[in-house]
């Protein structure tokens, strides 16, 4: 077992399998969907041996695979996890399986293509966590937006066409950015290996360029003020499970993508730079969070509302700077970039887990307009009491998942900066006003029309894939510690590189 | 003890969870029963944890259970802290819980949401142990978000009914208000002593104080940051406890089923922030600057929150509006600091507000959920027993001694008038005059409610009778203490250097001279003449010549406007909150959003390559004539500049 290439077959067998669904076609809508179920489930039981045997004292990439792949150019098929994106990785492979539970009885043409770009996207995401080497990562990077780009251009609503392109320009502009830096770093490092890159000495400036470059790409990603205008009609125009797999997974590759080149490569940029993202942050969390109270549509809604968590996520990572320059000390910069790794699997449960709400929904109703729905609580009172639970946790509720994450950002704040702290902390007020405003039109109130008084009922699949995320949402919660344990090194390993000097 | 701690609070939580979960299969009689036994466990323990530690003085523990995070050096823990003010809080949260799930049996006979309601109540009752047994500030805000989630559940727990929702809304974002303030507090907290552990904010604080430690917040001008802290974390009690203008929240929440009014929204939740206050009254005690802002605003809303329940008519709402301006008083005395005499009050308080609570929901009970008291008069005469309690809560709060409430009142306003921090002048004639008109409201209600002339229709009043032991049973039980307690905790609450609640809040005891010297002093003193001449007042106005009322109204219209609007604080609050938060929400999302950065950033930038290529596209036309021609404009300007800059 010590030598089975456990992070390949994560990455290759959604893909292959994938292959396979489209191969068999639409003949067996029943076998389709099993076959994509038992991958899914075979690659979950393969983040078992993947997340014991993670060694959490050591910060170094374990699980590694090492493969030539472009010899003259020194670029190879390297993989390897670190605590960061061991996390990412497990979490990418639960929130497909719980998207394909929540998909099981939905109605769309073309079952076999469907399923088969989750996989397809469950394979790339993984890639991307895993891959060491630059050009690998890029690969997986800008390979993710097909399946979504499909996903979405397939079977979106009404105007999936102009939102996907949408989508698709806007990212890959972002990613052209990026592959420049990449392209330049490994010209002068002589080497495309992620840990080469970590050791490259640049002077301040040329950080500063190369801080731009890669910020770009991520800060489309995630999406941050101005460039989020994508976000919403996507998820406006998505359907049930392609929204989940964008909010839920993609995002993540934004900060992921800040964690892994911003800080350790351009330690030394610019504290305008720094400042710049803290702003943006800020701007996330307040100015996005006001929109998100007027939106009419409960997908628009949701979209808003993660971005403005999403915000608390690079807030975390970039206070670390400002932390340990009016501090002094590493110490105090652990709790905010570990709050940011808390908010970030927060976000995937509460946020992925209300899309799935929301497209339930809106398979039934056929809108995800707000004033078409009242009293539901009537109707679906468990579904109303899981939703209540993750509302809840979009609201930031001690006990829920998504406190954790944004009360250690506060608290760490604060030790830099009263008025950061001061916005940031606005969320508890603005964040409450459009979750619970939404919930009180949605599920309370007097059943108001006919179509919601013969609401088709919950299936046990649907119901399934909420009380699994309800029950992290709440586990983690009460008890998060054994979440941050499995990167305390890696993040310990992280803040070292990036509160270096690396200059010449 | 620690297993007895955790079977404390954790019974509740069981019996929450079964009832809430399996409530379809154990029935309507199995949620109460396996919800009330959990709340037997919770309170024998809490019985004996007091008499352990209060009466035998046996040592507190203060324990750590788990590390919920650790974080570069830093510990958030789950734990307990028992001591003497836990213990007592533990039984006062604990009996009146058990007497409200007890009532809620009969109250709530008939209602959909059975279950659910007792599975609120128990998570409810859990929720508010881990508040008053936190060892931290970490754990303390999740008592405290705790309580405040359930409460906006059980606000809107008739979610069917707008005015409802409406109240629950309201009630958990103006607590989050409070809660934004709170949240900076420990941020202040865990910065400056590196901990969120009480013991050890505690140790440091005297120091830090000594140091003169400030922040600047506002330019230039820089605050001591134990007064900034403390300020702070009073933000937040001034949500939860519903001091002015956090207050608003408090009216709506009785829309919310009675026994829940008397348990969430007077006997225990609305309190959190004064036991907050004395719990860390250590921190309190090292900024007077502090302690004279809180003097301030709980004179302020004990005086003028009182005013506004005389002119309601909802019975509920004028126990509300007393419960807030009783929050009021035990405020100021956290800002005068005299905390045990705060606490005090806090312990009779729930007592007979649960009382005049209860009484009052049993009147609703036979009434058929009528609550207008002009709808209502000589109740007396079918309900005997309910009067009889009501009288006796209405007597405590009033600080008629030998009742209850006389003696811690009569505590705090003494402390009042003695405190020498800025602004105790103000806050005593405030509490003078309140002492004045809590007894005009209550003996308004208890007039209009149980004497007067018969109101109500003759079908309503047919049946018009007691309802069974479970609804009486608590009545009395609870009068019990709200005509006595004050008798026998007088003395170890407020004149033993180590009483009832022995090193737990900084205490300055005074001189003791027996609790019927006390009662004998109080015919001399100018509180107890003022409460009188509220009541007399009261039974002028409602019984004698009821025509005052008219007089009042139509001479000073405006006055009763200005009352009846409760001073505009609602009506600003929605336009500029509500309101313009969603005209700026609008604003940003139409124009910023949608116009400016949408379609002119984004589309704007597509329509600009489109445009460009359009105009690259037209000089493709493909006639030799139209290349030739550009070549030789092309070759005319080479020429040109080669001659020119040659």
């Amino acid at each position: 077992m010590t030598n089975f290439p456990l992070l390949s077959t994560l990455i290759w067998l959604p893909i292959l399998g994938s292959v396979g669904l489209l191969l068999i076609g639409n003949r067996s809508v029943m076998t389709v969907k099993w076959i994509a179920m038992i991958i899914s489930v075979v690659s979950l039981l393969l983040c078992i041996p993947l997340w014991c045997g993670f060694d959490t004292t050591n910060a170094q990439y374990q699980f590694t695979e090492f493969m030539s792949w472009i010899p003259s150019y020194n670029i190879n098929y390297a993989l390897g996890v670190d605590g960061l994106s061991l996390l990412m990785v497990v979490l990418t492979t639960l929130t497909t399986f719980v998207i394909l539970l929540a998909s099981w009885n939905g109605k769309q043409h073309n079952s076999a293509q469907f399923f088969a770009t989750f996989l397809l996207a469950q394979g790339m995401m993984i890639g991307v966590f895993a891959a060491t080497d630059t050009i690998l990562f890029y690969l997986f990077w800008e390979a993710m937006l097909i399946p979504v780009y499909l996903n979405l251009g397939m079977w979106g609503k009404e105007n999936r066409a102009a939102a996907s392109i949408k989508y698709f320009i806007y990212t890959f502009t972002g990613s052209a950015l990026m592959l420049v830096a990449i392209l330049y770093l490994a010209a002068n490092a002589h080497s495309f290996e992620m840990s080469d890159l970590w050791a490259f000495k640049m002077s301040r400036e040329l950080q500063d360029l190369i801080f731009i470059a890669f910020a770009l790409a991520f800060i489309v990603k995630i999406p941050m003020w101005p460039f989020h205008t994508w976000l919403p009609d996507v998820h406006s125009e998505s359907p049930s499970g392609g929204s989940v797999v964008a909010a839920a997974l993609m995002l993540k590759l934004g900060v992921y993508g800040f964690l892994r080149f911003n800080l350790p490569i351009t330690p030394n940029v610019s504290e305008f730079l720094i400042w710049g993202m803290i702003i943006l942050s800020l701007i996330a969390i307040v100015y996005i969070g006001i929109i998100a109270i007027v939106q009419t549509d409960m997908k628009r809604l949701i979209a808003y509302s993660s971005i403005a968590h999403m915000g608390f996520a690079v807030l975390g990572t970039f206070m670390i700077y400002i932390i340990v320059s009016s501090t002094g000390n590493i110490q105090n910069a652990y709790l905010s970039l570990e709050g940011a790794m808390m908010q970030m699997v927060s976000h995937s449960f509460s946020t992925g887990a209300l899309f799935i709400g929301v497209a339930l929904l809106s398979d039934r109703l056929n809108s995800s307009m707000i004033k078409d729905y009242s009293g539901l609580a009537h109707k679906l009172p468990l579904f109303a009491v899981l939703m209540m639970i993750f509302a809840l946790s979009n609201v930031g509720l001690p006990g829920t998942s998504g406190f954790v994450g944004e009360f250690m950002i506060i608290l760490s704040s604060f030790r830099a900066n009263f008025w950061v702290t001061f916005l940031a902390s606005s969320t508890l007020i603005i964040g409450a006003s459009y979750t619970l405003w939404m919930y009180k039109r949605v599920f309370f109130g007097q059943v108001t029309s006919e179509k919601i008084a013969t609401i088709q009922p919950l299936h046990k699949t649907e119901t399934a894939a909420l009380v699994i995320l309800a029950a992290l949402v709440l586990f983690f919660g009460v008890y998060p510690e054994p979440l941050l344990n499995v990167f305390h090194a890696s993040v310990s390993n992280l803040l070292s590189q990036a509160l270096a000097v690396k200059t010449i | 003890m620690q297993i007895m701690i955790l079977a404390i609070i954790l019974a509740p939580l069981v019996g929450a969870t079964i009832s809430g979960v399996f409530g379809r299969v154990i029935g309507r009689v199995g949620a109460h029963l396996i919800t009330i036994l959990g709340m037997l466990i919770s309170f024998t323990f809490a019985v004996i944890v007091f008499h352990d530690i209060v009466i035998l003085g046996m040592p507190g523990i203060n324990v750590n259970l788990y590390s919920w995070v650790m974080s570069g050096g830093l510990e958030f823990n789950v734990g307990f802290l028992v001591d003497n003010l836990s213990a007592v809080m533990m039984v006062v949260v604990t009996f009146v819980s058990l007497l409200v799930h007890v009532y809620s049996i009969g109250y709530m006979r008939g209602d959909a949401g059975y279950q659910r309601f007792f599975s609120y109540i128990s998570l409810f009752t859990f929720a508010m142990l881990m508040l008053v047994t936190a060892n931290n500030f970490f754990q303390l805000f999740f008592g405290w978000e705790g309580v405040g989630l359930v409460s906006y559940l059980l606000i809107g727990f008739w979610f069917d009914r707008e005015s409802a929702n409406f109240g629950s809304l309201k009630a958990f974002i103006v607590n989050r208000v409070g809660d934004f303030g709170f949240i900076l507090g420990i941020g202040a907290v865990l910065t400056f002593f590196g901990s969120v552990d009480f013991s050890q904010v505690f140790a440091q604080a005297p120091q830090l104080a000594a140091n003169g430690v400030s922040i600047s917040i506002f330019g230039g001008s820089s605050w001591s940051i134990v007064t900034v802290i403390c300020i702070l974390l009073f933000i937040g009690a001034m949500g939860k406890s519903a001091q002015m203008p956090l207050h608003i929240w408090l009216p709506e929440s009785m829309e919310g089923p009675t026994p829940i009014s008397a348990l969430i929204h007077a006997a225990t939740m609305v309190t959190a922030g004064v036991y907050m206050l004395a719990r860390l009254s250590p921190l309190y005690e090292l900024s007077a600057s502090a302690l004279s802002f809180i003097l301030i605003i709980g004179a302020t809303t004990a005086l003028f929150t009182g005013i506004l329940g005389v002119v309601q008519n909802d019975i509920k709402r004028v126990v509300a509006y007393s419960t807030l301006s009783q929050l009021g008083y035990m405020v100021a005395a956290m800002g005068a600091s005299a905390f045990t005499a705060g606490i005090f009050h806090l312990v009779t308080h729930a007592a007979f507000k649960a009382l005049l609570f209860l009484s009052a929901g049993s009147v609703i009970i036979a009434m058929h959920h009528e609550q207008d008291m002009r709808k209502m008069g000589g109740l007396r005469r079918y309900l005997p027993v309910t009067y009889v309690c009501f009288l006796i809560g209405a007597l405590a709060l009033a600080a008629i001694p030998p009742f209850s409430g006389f003696y811690s009142k009569d505590a705090i306003i003494e402390a009042v008038k003695n405190s020498t921090v800025d602004g105790a002048g103000y806050a005593y004639v405030a509490l003078l005059i309140g002492a004045f008109v809590t007894a005009l409201y209550i003996f308004r209600a208890f007039f209009m409610t149980f004497h007067t002339k018969e109101k109500m229709d003759p079908s309503a009043r047919a049946h018009l009778h007691e309802d069974t032991w479970v609804v009486w049973l608590p009545l009395i039980l609870l009068a019990i203490p709200a005509l006595f307690i004050g008798i026998i905790w007088a003395k170890p609450m407020l004149y033993e250097a180590n009483g009832l609640l022995g090193n737990a809040v900084v205490n300055t005891p005074g001189d003791y001279v027996g609790v019927w010297t006390m009662a004998l002093d109080a015919l001399s003193s100018l509180p107890f003449w003022l409460a009188t001449a509220g009541i007399v007042t009261a039974w002028l106005a409602v019984i004698q010549c009821p025509n005052i009322l008219g007089f009042f109204t139509k001479h000073f219209r405006w006055v009763y406007f200005v009352l009846v609007k409760k001073y505009g604080f609602d009506d600003f609050n929605q336009w500029f909150f509500v309101n313009g938060t969603r005209r700026l929400g609008n604003i940003l999302y139409k124009v910023a959003d949608l116009e400016i950065i949408d379609d002119g950033l984004v589309n704007g930038t597509a329509k600009l390559i489109r445009w460009c290529s359009l105009a690259l596209k037209r000089m493709q036309t493909g006639y030799l004539y139209h290349y030739a021609l550009a070549m030789i404009i092309g070759v005319i300007a080479f020429v040109l500049w080669q001659v020119l800059a040659g």
